[in-house]
C-alpha cells in the first residue's frame, strides 16, 4: 500500500509541476490543485499508514490499547484541504477577471502586453 | 500574564469582523480601525514589556499541555516583531487615509488590513509549525485580496504571479511539515527541537530542511525564488505596497531565524554553504536588479530583495554578533523601506507619476520632502550616524570575526551599489529640472492641506529613523539580548514544555 501511495504522490507532483509550467492559465489552476493534493497525500503517507481501530478510548479503559490509527495527519490534511480550497477559489476568480478584462488566456500574451506598455 | 498574548491577536481579529458588519459605513470603519490599531499598539507594547520581565511567555490554548495542544509563544524576537507590526499598521493606516481611493476603501480595505495585522502577529507568536502554516495562509489570502483590490489590469497581472508563487510555496511548506511529522511525530517547535536530534537519518532531516527553505525562501524573496516580488509589488496603491514591504517578507525572514536557530541548529556544512550562497547572490542580484529599473517604486521593490540578502547573511554567520545585527537590521529596514515607499507616494501625488523620466524638480519646490528622502535613502545605503550604518557595521564586523570574507565582500559592494540607486532617484526625481515645466505645461498642483496631512506619517517615521541612528545603544542592547536568547534555545524549550517549573 505504501509503495502504491508513494508512486501516486510522485506522479501527482510531476503532473502538477508539468501543468504549472505550461503557458495556459487554466492548466495553471489545475496544476496547483493537483500539486496541493499531492502534498496532502504525502502527509497522509508519512504520518504512517496503520490498519487498526479508531483512536477512541473504550468505556472501561483509561488508555488506548492495541493498534490504532493516528488521527493527527488526517486532521492536518482536512485543515489543508479547506485552506487550499479557499485559495484555489480566489485564484480561479482572479484568473477569470484577468480573462474577462484583458482577454488573456496564457502567459505569453501577458508578456506581450507588458512589452507594449 | 497569558492574556497579554491573546489580547494582541484578538483586537485586530474583532476589529476586522466588526468592520465587515459596517460594510456600507465607511466612516464607522475608519473609527473602528484606528481605535483597534491604537489599542493593538498599546497591547503589543504591554506584551513586549512583560516579555522583558518574564523572558518567555507561553499560552497553551484551552489548557492542553504543550506538545499536545496549540502553543502561542512570545520571546524577545516575537514580541519585538509584533510590536513593529502594530506600529507600522498604525502609521501606514494613517497614510492610507490620504492615499487609498474611496472605491478601494468601500470594498473592504480596512477589514482586510486588520486581518493582515492579525495574521502577521499570529505567525510571529505561533509555537507550532502547522499553526505557522495556517497563519501564513490567512496572511496570504488577506494580502492576495489587498493586492488585487481595485481590479486594475497591472494589479491583476501582478496578483496572478504573486498568488501562483505563494501557493507553490505553501505546498512545499506542507510537504516539509509532513516529512517532519513523519520523522519525529510532533509539530510543536520546542519538542521538535529536542526530538530532531534523535532522528537517525541526516538525509531526511536535510530533505525537510530543503522543503522549509524553499517555502520561506519564496515568502522572504531570496535569490532564485524572488521573481514574484518585482512583478507585483509596484502595482497596488503605495500604502498597500508599504505595509507589504514592512511585514510580508519579514515574516519569511522571521521563520528562517526561528527554524535555523531552534530546529535546524545542528552543525551542517551543507546548510551553512546553502545560506552563504543564498545570502551573497540575493544581496548582489537584488541590488543589480534595482540599478536597472527606471521607476520609483520598482527600484524600491527590487531593493527589498538585496536587504533580505543582508538578513540571510546574518543568519548564515549565526554568531551572537551576527544575530544582533540581524535583529537591528530588521527594525531599521522595516522603518526605512516603508518610509521610502511613503515618500514615493507623496511624490506621485504631487507630480502624478512614478516614472523617473517624467519626474523632476521636487527639491526646488518642496525642499523639506527632499530632506526627508535623503535621510531615509542615506540610512538605507548605510551612512553614519544613521541606522543603516550601525546595522551593516554589526553584520560586517560579525562576518570578519567569523572569517566569512566572501559574504563581507558582497555586503560592502551591495552597500555601495545601493548608494548608486538612491543617488539615481535623487538626481532624477529631486534634482533635475521638471521635464513638464520645459514643455510649459500646467502642472497639476494639489491643495497643500492634504499634502501636509500625508506628510505626518512620513515625518513621524523619519524621526524614528533618526532616533534609531542617534540612540542606537538601547536598541542594540535589546537586539543583543534577543540574539542571546535565540542562541540558547533551551530557554524557549523549557518555557514551552513547562520544564522550568
Amino acid at each position: 500500500m505504501e509503495t502504491v501511495l508513494a508512486i501516486l504522490t510522485g506522479f501527482m507532483y510531476a503532473a502538477g509541476i508539468y501543468l504549472i509550467l505550461r503557458r495556459s492559465l487554466v492548466k495553471l489552476i489545475v496544476g496547483l490543485i493537483i500539486l496541493g493534493n499531492g502534498s496532502n497525500l504525502l502527509i497522509f503517507l508519512l504520518g504512517g499508514i496503520t490498519r487498526g481501530n479508531p483512536p477512541v478510548i473504550g468505556e472501561n479503559e483509561s488508555m488506548l490499547t492495541g493498534i490504532y490509527a493516528d488521527p493527527l495527519p488526517q486532521a492536518l490534511i482536512l485543515t489543508a484541504i479547506v485552506i487550499s480550497f479557499g485559495l484555489q477559489a480566489f485564484a480561479m476568480v482572479l484568473l477569470q477577471r484577468e480573462y474577462v478584462q484583458g482577454g488573456v488566456e496564457d502567459f505569453d500574451s501577458i508578456k506581450e502586453e507588458e512589452e507594449a506598455l | 500574564m497569558e492574556n497579554e498574548l491573546l489580547i494582541v491577536l484578538l483586537i485586530p481579529l474583532l476589529a476586522g469582523i466588526f468592520n465587515i458588519f459596517l460594510w456600507r459605513n465607511l466612516s464607522g470603519q475608519k473609527v473602528v480601525f484606528f481605535v483597534s490599531t491604537i489599542l493593538m499598539v498599546l497591547a503589543a507594547a504591554n506584551l513586549l514589556n512583560s516579555v522583558i520581565i518574564n523572558d518567555v511567555i507561553t499560552l497553551q490554548s484551552a489548557g492542553w499541555e504543550a506538545p499536545f495542544g496549540i502553543s502561542l509563544v512570545a520571546d524577545y524576537l516575537s514580541a519585538l516583531m509584533v510590536f513593529l507590526t502594530a506600529l507600522m499598521g498604525l502609521i501606514i493606516g494613517v497614510f492610507s487615509l490620504f492615499d487609498v481611493d474611496k472605491k478601494r476603501m468601500q470594498f473592504g480595505f480596512f477589514p482586510l488590513f486588520s486581518f493582515l495585522l492579525f495574521s502577521v502577529s499570529g505567525a510571529f507568536l505561533s509555537g507550532d509549525i502547522f499553526n505557522l502554516y495556517v497563519w501564513f495562509e490567512i496572511m496570504l489570502i488577506s494580502s492576495f485580496v489587498l493586492m488585487a483590490l481595485g481590479n486594475t489590469k497591472p494589479q491583476l497581472e501582478g496578483a496572478i504571479k504573486y498568488v501562483t508563487m505563494n501557493i507553490i510555496a505553501s505546498v512545499f511548506f506542507l510537504a516539509g511539515i509532513g516529512v517532519t511529522y513523519g520523522l519525529t511525530g510532533t509539530l510543536n517547535m520546542a519538542e521538535l527541537s529536542i526530538l530532531i536530534n534523535g532522528v537517525d537519518d541526516p538525509n531526511l532531516i536535510l530533505l525537510a530542511m530543503i522543503f522549509f527553505f524553499i517555502a520561506f525562501g519564496v515568502k522572504s524573496a531570496v535569490f532564485p525564488l524572488f521573481s514574484w516580488l518585482p512583478a507585483s509589488y509596484h502595482t497596488p496603491p503605495v500604502a498597500i505596497t508599504a505595509i507589504f514591504s514592512a511585514l510580508l517578507t519579514k515574516v519569511g525572514v522571521y521563520a528562517f531565524i526561528r527554524f535555523f536557530t531552534l530546529i535546524f541548529n545542528q552543525e551542517s556544512q551543507f546548510t551553512d554553504n546553502l545560506l552563504i550562497v543564498t545570502a551573497s547572490t540575493t544581496m548582489f542580484i537584488g541590488v543589480l536588479g534595482a540599478a536597472a529599473q527606471m521607476e520609483f517604486r520598482k527600484i524600491l521593490s527590487v531593493h527589498i530583495i538585496s536587504q533580505i540578502g543582508y538578513l540571510i547573511m546574518g543568519i548564515a554567520i549565526g554568531t551572537k554578533m551576527a544575530l544582533t545585527g540581524v535583529i537591528y537590521f530588521i527594525v531599521h529596514i522595516i522603518f526605512v523601506k516603508s518610509n521610502l515607499f511613503l515618500i514615493s507616494g507623496v511624490v506621485n501625488r504631487l507630480k502624478g507619476s512614478f516614472e523617473l523620466k517624467k519626474l523632476g524638480g521636487v527639491y526646488g519646490k518642496y525642499p523639506f520632502l527632499g530632506i526627508l528622502f535623503v535621510i531615509s535613502a542615506f540610512s538605507l545605503a548605510g551612512f553614519p550616524p544613521l541606522s543603516g550604518f550601525w546595522a551593516k557595521f554589526a553584520l560586517v564586523l560579525a562576518g570578519l570575526e567569523a572569517k566569512e570574507y566572501i559574504l563581507v565582500f558582497f555586503a560592502l559592494i551591495t552597500g555601495f551599489l545601493t548608494l548608486y540607486s538612491m543617488t539615481k532617484i535623487w538626481n532624477e526625481v529631486f534634482w533635475k529640472k521638471d521635464p513638464k515645466e520645459e514643455e510649459t505645461e500646467e502642472v497639476k498642483e494639489e491643495e497643500p492641506v492634504s499634502i501636509k496631512l500625508k506628510m505626518i506619517p512620513v515625518v513621524f517615521v523619519t524621526i524614528i529613523i533618526l532616533a534609531l541612528g542617534v540612540f542606537a545603544e538601547p536598541v542594540f542592547s535589546f537586539a543583543e539580548m534577543t540574539a542571546e536568547q535565540l542562541l540558547n534555545p533551551h530557554i524557549y524549550i523549557d518555557a514551552v514544555l513547562g520544564l522550568d517549573q
